[in-house]
């Protein structure tokens, strides 16, 4: 029978969410895990690519290889899991009491608990926000759409296929359509450089002739009952599409890879404070929030290209969630900034103590050879012979480390040309 | 008769859905407009209550600045013509308290009480699915393209669906009502032209909530753009107005430049825009324009029995239901036709039971009752199963052909939300695919298919 009072909840049974489940229980933690879908698994279960594992299992497996292990985990220590469970509200009663609202077929069930792990992963960026204008016909998908169709159900979308966006996950979605027989026109990227791996780069695109459209943008999408074309220009260095460049690629299906969005909503409803750069919450080393005892991993954190990151930001997680219910709260602390310097574009989290070990997660500005990225404060330093934004930039400090700053009143992490 | 596989995917579907209350028609140049439009919004208010259909009734500020409070202060006048009450001129503090979303160079505005808005699609469907209840015949996929005329009488029509016989014929076919009528042989001058108009629509969670319908003065520039809060409780901003070619009549793209255009007037119109991040969807619609903006509203002696409801352009839908009584009228007229009321005429309608807006409470009895409402498929606007196997029935039920994605969508509002489907289109198209027995990748999205094959199809040819 389901109990209703929980130490911890954890909403979104993704990596990161069942990482995160994994670990609270470990830690003796009254835990369960709510899905909404009929399966566990979130977004690795439909890459049937390789990739995932490298940190964290040492080995290179497929994401659903990947998730099956998590799965035999999961299933050692016994975590108690909700499917076809979709949340529908969270209230905020007191710092160690929140109602988490359930839809479930058996009814709307409103569960209590001392914190909330946050895990509900990221949602797709569609083309009514890259500003593509023109038609709307059938044939346009987000990338995550159109692998869902391909390597969960079996269908292929289209023939002839244009990509919006060079992240890893373009590249690989054009090689997948490749190596189905498609004919992939173009990739097409609003930057000067690509977005994903150069290992993708070489391994997607090269290997299969896939021309790489640098500094362009898709504009308009032409077709009446099914996509026709896509209208493509050269941008600017503001990256605004130059009128006069504009030329015309015909195709039957437009895959738009551009970019993920931290799935907040249900928070922001309760008081959440977001960081503008991530677009995931503003969160203390434990990867708690604004509102106490509601931590947040993985994907709704932050978008991660490596899901070896999401598990980790899981677990630490659940051991935030551990130290507050040990504490009655975390206790309040003289928290120090987390302060970006030079090419960084944002970084994760945004307070620190300086009483324990903290990993960080950052991404540059723009690609950047030999540099040296520091933390000076701390005096670390890590050469470096090439940041890209496509590879999140990971430093682990340890609390010795850490202890040498303890009279500071921020901790900076920048990048610096080496010399 | 139909041409799209659905009801209601003309120029009913992307428009600007208010019930006007009839005070900015000039009566001696449009007196039919003037007249049925404030008849129309009387009506709505006994049909969307009797058909369960998505509606408010705010009232409306035609917002004026700097030089253009003449030009607005005419339709005060214009209001006492048409008898349209409780217009009047608001001035700058009440209008501000009326609604604060304003922007602050704003003067004054013309205050209309009774404007309404409705929403358009679940509107058309409602209506079609009690006529279907009352006996109507519903044809999909039913392109005429012939209208049979022997001895001065219509005969039927010949259409993508075979012949279908009649002795009435009523065109009601938007942008296309000339073309009909040139079918029929009847005012071959007659041309309708599209007049394209463009739209922002944000996210649910934006602090601008206009409270009231807002708009800009027309000028003889600018037909005036609205900010409004639809009744999904989306913030919506348009239209444009620009006239196309006479035969882009299914032109319905976006331009970069009509949306530029309409951020610079809402940026005026309102105190503060959300970010351009928060738009959710762009999307344009085609006024069906006639001549001198007439409406042909005519029942013909030749051929006879063919009748005329073309070139309805605005105030188009808040008109429809005076519309009807009208041409009604003609008929019964014009060809002594014995009307009798039907004896098990049901004037009621109701919705789909939605999940959406409901208190848990209610949810959770609901799911009692039937488990599939327990099963969100749409996380954005928390539509369940249950909507989506009720809408699929619906369309069925009322002759719908081929059940598409888009049909889904405008009954449940699956797919209408923040994602714009990324997360449940898939899962629509397995229901469907599931319930109406198709493949997967044969599922229709709107006029195409969802797929083209299975995986290894290309690898086969
Ligand atoms: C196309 C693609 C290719 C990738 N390739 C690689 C790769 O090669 N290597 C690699 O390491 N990583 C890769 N990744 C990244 C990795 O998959 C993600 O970083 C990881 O899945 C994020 O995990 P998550 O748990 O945060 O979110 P998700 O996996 O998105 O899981 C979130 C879960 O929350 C559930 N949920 C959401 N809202 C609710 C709600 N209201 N109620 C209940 N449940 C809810 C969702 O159904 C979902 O199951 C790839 C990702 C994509 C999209
Ligand atoms: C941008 C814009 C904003 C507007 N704003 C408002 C407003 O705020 N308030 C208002 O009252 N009005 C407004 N209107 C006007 C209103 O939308 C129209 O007046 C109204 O929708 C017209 O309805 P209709 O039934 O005549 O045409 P439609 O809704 O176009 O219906 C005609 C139907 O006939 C079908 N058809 C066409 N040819 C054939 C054929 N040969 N065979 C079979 N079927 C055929 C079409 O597919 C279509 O479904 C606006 C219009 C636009 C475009």
């Amino acid at each position: 029978m389901l109990e209703l009072n929980y130490d911890g909840i954890v909403i979104g049974a993704g990596p990161a969410g069942i990482a995160a489940a994994i670990r609270a229980k470990e830690l003796g933690l009254k835990v369960v895990l709510i899905e909404n879908r009929d399966l566990l698994g979130g977004i690795p279960l439909q890459c049937v690519h390789p990739g995932f594992g490298l940190h964290y299992f040492r080995e290179d497996l497929t994401g659903t290889e990947f998730i099956y292990r998590l799965f035999d985990k999961m299933d050692k220590v016994g975590v108690e899991y909700l499917l076809k469970s979709h949340v529908h509200s969270i209230e905020f009663i007191a710092h160690n009491e929140k109602i988490v609202n359930v839809i479930t077929p058996k009814g709307v069930l409103s569960l209590k608990a001392k914190t909330l792990i946050y895990t509900a992963g990221a949602r797709e960026r569609h083309m009514f926000e890259i500003n593509i204008a023109g038609d709307r016909p059938a044939g346009i998908y987000t990338a995550g759409e159109a692998q869902i169709l391909m390597d969960m159900y079996g269908i292929i979308p289209g023939k002839e296929i244009v990509i919006v966006g060079s992240g890893d996950i373009g590249l690989i979605m054009a090689r997948r359509f490749a190596l189905e027989g498609a004919k992939v026109k173009a990739v097409i990227e609003l930057m000067y450089y690509p977005g994903g791996l150069i290992r993708n780069v070489v391994q997607c695109l090269q290997d299969y002739n896939i021309p790489l459209y640098l500094s362009h943008a898709v504009t308009r999408v032409v077709g009446k009952k099914r996509v026709e074309k896509v209208v493509v220009a050269k941008v600017d260095e503001k990256l605004r599409p130059i009128k006069e460049t504009e030329f015309e690629i015909p195709c039957d299906t437009v895959v738009l890879a551009a970019g993920l969005i931290p799935n907040l909503d249900m928070l922001e409803k309760i008081g959440l404070l977001a960081d503008p750069y991530t677009r995931g919450p503003i969160v203390n080393e434990f990867l708690e929030t604004n509102i106490p005892g509601v931590f947040v991993a993985g994907n709704a954190l932050v978008i991660n290209d490596l899901v070896d990151y999401v598990v980790e930001q899981g677990e630490l997680a659940a051991e935030g969630a551990r130290y507050f219910l040990e504490n009655d709260g975390i206790p309040t602390m003289d928290w120090k900034p987390v302060v970006k310097g030079r090419n960084i574009r944002f970084v994760v989290p945004h307070y620190v103590s300086g009483r324990r070990d903290v990993t960080f997660y950052a991404r540059v500005q723009y690609p950047e050879k030999n540099v040296i990225v520091t933390i000076p404060e701390v005096g670390w330093r890590m050469k470096m012979f090439n940041v890209r934004p496509a590879e999140m930039v990971r430093v682990k400090l340890s609390k010795r480390l850490l202890d040498g700053a303890s009279s500071a009143e921020k901790i900076s992490i920048e990048v610096a040309p080496s010399e | 008769m139909e041409k799209e596989p659905d009801v209601g995917w003309g120029c009913s579907k992307a428009n600007t859905a208010i019930i006007h209350p009839g005070h900015e028609e000039e009566p001696d140049v449009h007196p039919l407009r003037a007249r049925l439009c404030k008849e129309g919004n009387t009506l709505w208010r006994q049909w969307a209550r009797e058909l369960d259909i998505p509606v408010k009734w705010p009232g409306e500020l035609m917002v004026f600045f700097d030089g253009e409070e003449k030009t607005a202060k005419k339709y005060i006048k214009l209001a006492k013509l048409n008898k349209i009450p409780g217009v009047r001129v608001v001035y700058r503090d009440e209008l501000l308290q009326m609604d604060s979303s304003i922007g602050p160079s704003a003067l004054g505005a013309i205050y209309a009480p009774t404007a309404g808005m409705i929403s358009p699609f679940e509107a058309v469907i409602a209506v079609v699915e009690n006529a279907v209840d009352n006996g109507v015949r519903l044809l999909t996929e039913a392109n005429v393209r012939e209208v049979k005329v022997v001895d001065k009488r219509v005969r039927g029509v010949e259409t993508t669906r075979g012949f279908i016989e009649a002795d009435i014929i009523i065109n009601a076919a938007g942008l296309y009502s000339d073309k009909v009528s040139r079918m029929a042989g009847v005012n071959s001058g007659f041309t309708v032209r599209p007049r394209r108009g463009e739209y922002f629509l944000f996210d649910e969670n934006v602090k601008v909530k206009p409270k009231k319908i807002l708009h800009t003065t027309p000028t003889p520039i600018t037909k005036g753009v609205y900010a409004i809060t639809t009744v999904h409780g989306n913030l919506m901003i348009g239209p444009t107005a620009e006239d196309l070619p006479i035969d882009a009549k299914d032109e319905s793209s976006t331009s970069e430049k009509g949306l530029e255009y309409l951020w610079k007037e809402s940026e005026k119109l309102l105190k503060e825009l959300p970010p351009r991040t928060k738009v959710i969807r762009t999307f344009a619609g085609l006024r069906p324009e006639p001549p001198e903006g007439h409406w042909r509203i005519e029942a013909h002696d030749d051929p006879w029995g063919f009748v005329n409801a073309a070139g309805i352009r605005s105030p188009g839908f808040a008109s429809a239901p005076a519309i009807a009584y009208y041409v009604l009228n003609l008929i019964k007229d014009k060809y002594s036709v014995n009307l009798a009321k039907k004896k098990r005429w049901n004037p009621y309608r109701s919705d789909i039971v939605r999940v959406k807006g409901r208190p848990l409470q209610e949810v959770d009895e609901l799911i009692r009752k039937n488990p599939e409402y327990g099963e969100i498929v749409c996380c954005c606007k928390t539509v369940s199963k249950a909507e989506v196997v009720k809408a699929i029935e619906r369309m069925k039920k009322i002759g719908v052909k081929t059940v598409t994605i888009d049909g889904i969508k405008f009954r449940t509002r699956a797919g209408l939300g923040m994602c714009q489907g990324s997360f449940c289109r898939w899962r629509v198209a397995l229901l469907i695919s599931q319930y109406v027995g198709v493949s997967l990748h044969e599922v229709v999205v709107k006029n195409d298919t969802y797929g083209i094959g299975e995986v290894k199809v290309l690898l086969n040819q």
